[in-house]
């Protein structure tokens, strides 16, 4: 073995994490047919996309791109994703909770509080059913949420597109089973080893397009349980909420209605950067709504179907 | 992808500033031995715990009446493991330090729970054992010894934790270190590290203790930071598993034809003659590219593009290694095998045996022996194997794979087995 002052062939870190993740893309792609790769605009599902245009490269991606769109968009982030799959070259499929709610597969909720979160599983899983994906690639990461901790790369979903904790099957090595009967399908989570703080070091090495939201801007937000939300046609303000400018960016990209803000003045990538290496709160805690319901709320969503 | 914060194309060797290294390593224990709060402890004075994340573990350990915050409560996922206060399955964490990124693979300890801390152990560069300073070195202390062993983890850290509650007697330590080092003699350990640390109190997990003179070893994050891993790696024996044939067929690049995969072992150089197996047919590398560019050499673990100087067919499953330098062509292994399903192995069953990027048919052959993990004693009239057990196993396969022996190679010596009916990864081997 070669030791000494002879080369040690060691790698930072991120190409590590690279490299397992393309390892884990291609495998996919090569046992388990026809996959797809879920795209929400966000950060980590834009790593992803980077990560699978580098694993078959020079090739194009051998499977489409799906947006669910939930309607609640940010603007910036459907500019975005329209000029990613442009320059790709990709096949894009909408999958849309608006037409979930007008076809009566689910009921959208009511009140000043009321968010499409939720409903996004049913779209999400009725779109799996419709083009008969077997294989769902997705940005989700363990550091992320405590339920998340324990799952594993490739996330087996029964007829029901239920996540079972108790019946996982083992991940050994570098050895991953994509074995699926008929009806079930996979979720399959590249980035399951990396942080947010990789997501951003690798962003920044590797110089990849965001949407803008990720900057920061001014924009006007009002305050709800100690979270800044932006004003928009999608949330009711509740008596005793007023809108304000503010200078703001966003540390995770979901529906409009539950996605908070955080006061920032980080306008660059590495002003971001140096911003996430100093955070004290986690990404979700600071920005998600959807997570504040419950310890368990990530668990009982993810059992449903979620991503 | 830019290799270092110099940004400059250097193939992934080492630079000028040195960039961050990923160390992953397994922990395991019982609840009781405090690995929870080992953890806790390690996160919380990495500064790798947010502050969200501790009102919720103190609000829980409020709840319950801990009376302290119980940073146990930090890796605890599922609500069912919350309730009873129990750990039912791997958990991954990670912290990082200005030189290391750090991947810990938790796992519990209990008996019943052997095939996680073999699924934690099968990724690790290192793993972290605990003994209660009070008790000693249980059975259990030696399964996981045993595991760590059989799993060939390179570095063994035995981390005598609670040594508040033993006065922090150094007797009780040496006695401690004694008594594994005897039980690891009979095992194959290579690198074996005794820290005697309070975890609850903090002594000698991130920085040296004051309450413990007589030990002047390091702590254990010091510890964890300068291990040497990068030479674990086998970078003797070329051995690259194609995992996926590329090829664009598109106007710029009509004729393109690639083998990505993942360089199991070895280094991997353009110019370098080649065999691909199971062909037999010798060529030479014509290139090795990446999306960024193309590379001089690869080795472990780049995912990478192989081009070969002859046009010959190669698919998904095939291996290229070198010609004086092959992995053994078997259509019969011999392997430890250790047992993940609650069906137990079927005497004669035939099961789906995935091997690097290959999958063909194995039958059962003959269970040559079950080995007691507590006592290293050899069962030979084992009929089955069962969940957690671990036996010595022949396997006769549908066609031939390519193999090295898991001592040698981790990468090319390590399968799993999976149910034909029900897809259930069932079995993990290590072929002897």
């Amino acid at each position: 073995m070669l030791r000494g002052d002879q080369m040690t062939y060691e790698i930072p870190h991120l190409r590590a994490l690279e490299s397992e993740a393309i390892h884990v893309v291609r495998e996919v792609a090569a046992e388990v047919e026809r996959g797809v790769l879920l795209f929400s605009g966000g950060k980590d599902s834009a790593v992803v996309l980077h990560l699978a245009r580098k694993a078959f490269w020079p090739a194009a991606l051998p499977f489409p791109v799906m947006h669910v769109d939930t309607g609640h968009n940010f603007p910036e982030v459907i500019e975005y994703r329209d000029r990613m799959v442009a320059d790709l070259d990709a096949r894009l499929i909408v999958a849309s909770v608006q037409e979930s709610i007008d076809s009566g597969r689910v009921v959208e909720e009511n009140g000043p509080r009321s968010s499409r979160n939720r409903l996004q599983s049913v779209t999400l899983l009725d779109a799996i059913e419709e083009h008969g994906f077997r294989a769902a690639f997705g940005g989700a990461r363990r550091d992320e949420e405590r339920a998340r901790a324990k799952e594993r790369i490739l996330s087996f979903r029964d007829d029901f597109g239920q996540w079972d904790p108790k019946r996982q099957r083992p991940e050994l090595w570098n050895l991953y089973n994509g074995f699926v009967k008929p009806g079930e399908h996979v979720r399959v989570f590249p980035l399951s080893n990396w942080t947010e703080l990789d997501v951003w070091q690798y962003v920044r090495e590797e110089r990849i397009d965001l949407p803008s939201i990720y900057f920061a801007h001014r924009r006007e937000v009002f305050r709800r349980d100690g979270m800044l939300y932006a004003t928009s046609d999608f949330v009711e303000l509740i008596d005793g909420e007023e809108p304000f400018e503010e200078s703001v960016r966003f540390r995770t990209v979901g529906d409009m209605s539950c996605t908070g803000a955080v006061r920032s003045t980080a306008a660059t990538l590495e002003e971001v950067v140096a911003e996430i290496a100093a955070t004290r709160i986690t990404e979700r805690g600071e920005t998600r709504a959807d997570d504040r319901i419950s310890e368990a709320a990530m668990e009982d969503r993810k059992k449903e179907g979620y991503f | 992808m830019a290799v270092a914060s110099t940004g400059a194309a250097t193939n992934g060797r080492p630079t000028v500033t040195r960039p961050s290294e990923l160390v992953r390593f397994a922990t395991a224990g019982s609840v009781d031995d405090g690995k929870s709060t080992l953890i806790g402890r390690l996160l919380y004075d990495t500064k790798s715990i947010f502050e969200d994340q501790l009102e919720q573990v103190e609000r829980t350990s409020l709840q319950r009446g801990d009376g302290y915050v119980n940073l146990a409560l930090l890796t605890d996922g599922l609500r069912a493991e919350r309730e009873q206060g129990i750990t039912i399955d791997v958990a991954y964490r990670y912290f990082h330090t200005p030189r290391r990124k750090f991947i810990i693979a938790d796992t519990p300890g209990h008996p019943q729970y052997t095939r996680n801390m073999v699924t934690g152990a099968s990724t690790a560069d290192l793993a972290l054992i605990l003994v209660d300073a009070r008790k000693g070195v249980l059975e259990q202390s030696r399964r996981h010894a045993f595991i760590a062993s059989l799993l060939r983890i390179p570095h063994l850290v035995v981390c005598v934790n609670k040594m508040d509650l033993v006065d922090f007697d150094r007797e009780v330590f040496d006695r401690i270190c004694a008594d594994f080092s005897g039980w690891a003699a009979k095992l194959d350990v290579s690198d074996l590290t005794f820290i005697p640390i309070s975890a609850l109190h903090g002594d000698n997990v991130a920085g040296r203790s004051d309450r413990m003179p007589w030990y002047d070893g390091p702590s254990l994050l010091y510890h964890l930071e300068h291990v040497h891993v990068a030479s674990d790696r086998n970078l003797v024996d070329a051995r690259f598993p194609v995992q996926w044939v590329v090829r664009p067929m598109s106007d710029d690049h009509h004729d393109y034809r690639g083998y990505a995969g993942e360089v199991a072992s070895g280094v991997f150089r353009v110019g370098d003659e080649v065999v691909v197996l199971p062909s037999g047919i010798e060529t030479r590398i014509a290139g090795i590219d990446t999306y960024e560019g193309p590379l001089e050499e690869a080795f472990p673990p780049l995912s990478v593009v192989l081009r070969l100087e002859d046009d010959i067919d190669v698919s998904r499953g095939d291996m290229i290694s070198r010609p004086h330098n092959r992995p053994t062509e078997v259509r019969d292994v011999e392997a430890m095998v250790c047992w993940m399903s609650e069906r137990p192995l079927q005497p004669a069953g035939r099961y789906r045996i995935k091997h690097t990027t290959r999958t063909v048919l194995a039958k059962a052959d003959q269970l040559r022996y079950r080995i007691d993990v507590n006592t290293l004693h050899r069962q030979e009239d084992a009929g089955d194997l069962s969940l957690n057990e671990i036996g010595r196993l022949r396997l006769r396969l549908s066609s031939p794979l390519f193999l090295d022996e898991y001592r040698r190679n981790r990468a090319t010596g390590s399968f799993i087995l999976i149910d034909e009916s029900t897809n259930d990864t069932v079995g993990a081997g290590m072929v002897l």
